[in-house]
């Protein structure tokens, strides 16, 4: 075990304005766990994407079971052994398995010879996979091992993965170990990031954490607990969310049976979908991306319209009425993908400000746009919420992912939504602002507000709820208060493994 | 009015030769746009390449060079097009109108001292045996090379999609972002396909002011690039649909032409308009129903490609 695998030596990065990475050095053994912590911005994806080829550092060195490695791209990276399975998964949704898996090898072959090459290794390591499927048509879970799969076709020596878990049902979480405690078992050093700190006490055997680019800490997540870990990657203390007591009041949304067609190719139709929200109650619809979340949404924030009756606020049947007249009655929307869907990004804030907030927040007048109240507006939601950001005038797309989403969120917050539906409120966002993120949302609701809240992170489902749905395929299951829900029962809610084997590999 | 005139074998033998032109600059646009981009120029390429074409033609008396000129002079109007796109960013569908405006204005500044020269006579190959054959023998092979050319580019554009190459050229214009993780040369291979596309556009343009007319006369392609790029999307983006495509549109063309020949009484007005009409309402019959147009468009399609580091 004292071996080392790939060495990392005073690795440093700097784009201009911040320093990605600043002389990170440490060690990956064979036959490890080991993995890669850090708040977003902390140079945890700029480290694997040196170590991948597919960025230069300015400064260090790597060296590889003993030889010099510095991968000018990621074909290179390959070709010494360094495999790595993306965050946002990198397939191409129009091609079928076997293509998509031929893209990531060095000389492939022939695609009949691959598919059954595909079909024995994916059986051998229980994950099991059709080559012939079009991968725009599979689950998350699947097209994750879509790009297992490819990895290990090449028999790597290291395995890089990037959240991996973030789309997956707990069943398939547990799959997914089960395959990684197997190949570490055949020798394999695999590199595995997180923010899911329980499941990387699960697993790993070394940890490194960043922060602001450097190495601050390293520590055995086996021996250490997950909140002292979050505190070495924040360097601070940490806040849990805390509610004070619900309100509980009347019935103000009310969705019944509510049925649409999917939006785009390879979306999910929604079937039957019936659930009501209180007064000072926060509901959490669970599920793995891709099940109708993004129809859901669309559907209440009135961007898809539905037959009146499907939807109503306060017994009001709105299904058929625009956004901006919905948002007059109460009902906000903060959709997920804050870049492009919630927020305009090559706008400036006190733009962004104005899209949703005209209506409620009376910004225009007689069709001219008041713009002192707009950068007001702005204001009082980048001081309220504590985005850092050099001003209002600073374009979104400037912002970092965790700042952007406590604006966007707190945009609607602040127009005292009666109904507030947010879509992944915390996606990609570092611990210290989902936390904030996650007590606004609390407030809110104990002011008064209902609250719904889409998302596939579990934990923070069960850290804010009062009662919890899981959408699977376009349904959702009846709503169960939260308190006391297992994760195994969760899991089942969420539709179990989707079809996913265990690992029966005989050696 | 006298119908008994248009003979059906004749009939189909210059739909062959009518549709080549669309076929050839079709087939090039569809190359790029698998790759992910959406040249709108490709009228201005094709009559750029009508009048290089010409030119080297005329200079050199002959017709081979002639195209190889023209090819040359495309695919030079798409290096502008793709340097833009690519490496400047600028937006595609202006860019691509802006290369339409450009080589129309060009093509005719060149072809100032060309007007009303005929160009060096192209024999047809006539195909032995198979050219005897009844029906099939004049309708399919005895025509020019070009008519050739164009059958054998489909037929390497379908064979070329399906080999280790045409799946990289796919997944880029499928998803670039995924492709450029992977570590393959987005813009690299989207410069190479732009060039064919030019190229192609070219010779489409050369076959026009070389066989079809044959002289040189201001716009003479006359919209035919608008038409091709109509039957890219008709295709859904695959080859041999797009020889169906640019064989119904060709024969639109012919057919309009015969009709006005026999004195049909329509307003000739009318029957000229007709592909262009026919076009507009293929498009959107294919455009109705939601995406469905869509659906086989490549995902990354006229998106502009900023590799993140």
């Amino acid at each position: 075990m004292s071996e080392v695998l790939l060495a990392i030596r005073g690795l440093t990065k700097a784009y201009p304005g911040v320093v990605a990475n600043s002389e990170v050095s440490f060690d990956i053994r064979p036959a490890s766990v080991h993995a890669l912590l850090g708040e977003n911005g902390a140079g945890k994806s700029t480290l694997v994407k040196t170590i991948y080829g597919l960025v230069r550092p300015d400064a260090g060195a790597m060296v590889l079971a003993g030889q010099a490695y510095a991968p000018p791209e990621p074909r290179a990276a390959r070709a010494a052994g360094v495999a790595m399975v993306f965050q946002h998964f990198s397939l191409f949704d129009a091609l079928n398995v076997a293509e998509n898996i031929a893209l990531g090898m060095e000389n492939p072959p022939a695609l009949g010879v691959l598919a059954q090459r595909i079909t024995e290794v994916s059986r051998e390591y229980g994950l099991p996979l059709d080559p012939r499927r079009t991968v725009g048509d599979l689950s998350a879970g699947e097209r994750q091992r879509v790009e297992i799969i490819r990895c290990l076709l090449q028999s790597p020596r290291l395995l890089i993965m990037d959240e991996p878990t973030s789309v997956l049902t707990p069943q398939e979480v547990e799959i997914l170990f089960r395959t990684l405690r197997q190949l570490r078992d055949e020798g394999l050093a695999i590199l595995y990031i997180s923010h899911k700190l329980e499941e990387i006490r699960a697993l790993c055997e070394e940890a490194t954490i960043l922060r602001g680019g450097r190495v601050v800490a390293t520590c055995d997540p086996r021996s250490t607990s997950a909140r002292q870990m979050a505190e070495m990657m924040v360097g601070g203390t940490l806040k849990t969310p805390t509610r004070a007591a619900s309100v509980g009041g009347e019935v103000v949304l009310e969705v019944q049976g509510l049925t649409a067609a999917p939006t785009r190719l390879h979306g999910q139709a929604l079937r039957d979908v019936t659930f009501s929200v209180s007064r000072g109650e926060v509901l959490g619809i669970g599920g793995v991306a891709g099940n109708g979340q993004d129809e859901l949404l669309l559907a209440l924030s009135g961007e898809m319209r539905v037959a009146p009756g499907m939807v109503r606020l306060r017994s009001d049947p709105i299904g058929s009425l625009r956004p901006s007249e919905r948002r007059a009655r109460g009902l906000l929307c903060a959709p997920e993908e804050r870049n492009g869907h919630a927020a305009a990004s090559d706008m400036t804030l006190t733009e962004n400000a104005l899209l949703t907030g005209r209506v409620r927040e009376g910004l225009a007048r007689r069709g001219f746009v008041d713009w002192s109240a707009a950068r007001g507006f702005a204001e009082r939601i980048i001081a309220s919420f504590d985005v850092r950001t050099p001003g209002p005038q600073a374009t979104a797309r400037s912002l970092s992912g965790g700042n952007l989403q406590k604006f966007v969120i707190g945009r609607e917050i602040l127009q005292r939504p009666d109904v507030l539906v947010v879509n992944q409120p915390t996606w990609g966002v570092d611990a210290s602002a989902a936390a904030s993120i996650r007590q606004a949302l609390l407030d809110l609701a104990s002011k008064g507000a209902a609250v719904v809240v889409v998302s596939q992170d579990l934990d923070e489902l069960m850290e804010i709820s009062d009662r919890f749905a899981a959408l699977n395929e376009g349904r959702l299951s009846p709503a169960r208060p939260a308190h006391g829900l297992t994760v195994e029962e969760i899991g089942l809610l969420l539709g179990g493994a989707h079809g996913m084997e265990v690992a029966h590999h005989a050696h | 009015m006298d119908l008994s005139g248009i003979s059906p074998i004749l009939l189909l033998a210059s739909l062959m030769v009518a549709s080549t032109p669309i076929l050839l600059a079709a087939l090039g646009e569809l190359v790029v746009e698998r790759a992910g981009i959406l040249n709108l120029g490709v009228e201005g390429m094709m009559i750029t390449g009508a009048i290089t074409g010409f030119a080297t033609a005329v200079a050199t008396g002959s017709p081979v060079l002639g195209f190889l000129g023209a090819a040359a002079g495309g695919a030079a109007l798409s290096v502008l097009f793709a340097v833009l796109v690519l490496w400047l960013k600028s937006n595609q569908v202006a860019t691509g109108l802006a290369l339409t405006l450009f080589g129309l204005g060009l093509a005719s500044l060149v072809g100032q001292s060309y007007n009303g020269i005929r160009a060096p006579e192209m024999a047809d190959i006539t195909i032995p045996v198979l050219s005897e054959l009844p029906v099939l023998g004049p309708i399919l092979f005895q025509h020019d090379w070009v008519v050739y050319l164009g059958l054998a580019l489909v037929a390497a554009v379908w064979w070329f999609l399906r080999t280790q190459a045409g799946l990289t050229l796919r997944a880029v214009g499928e998803n670039h972002e995924a492709a450029h993780a992977l570590g393959y040369k987005v813009l690299r291979l989207r410069f190479f396909a732009i060039l064919f596309g030019g190229a192609c556009a070219g010779l489409g343009g050369a076959y026009l002011s070389l066989v079809r007319v044959p002289q040189w006369t201001e716009g003479v392609t006359a919209g035919a690039g608008w038409i091709a790029l109509a039957i890219v999307v008709f295709a859904s983006w695959r080859p041999l649909r797009l020889l169906l495509g640019a064989w119904l549109f060709g024969g639109i063309s012919v057919l309009q032409l015969n009709l006005q020949a026999a004195n049909v009484p329509v307003p000739v007005e009318v029957l000229s308009m007709a592909p262009y009409v026919i076009t507009i309402l293929v498009l959107v019959l294919i455009s109705s129903g939601r995406g469905r147009a869509a659906l086989a468009a490549p995902g990354s399609l006229g998106q502009p490609f900023h590799a993140s580091r």
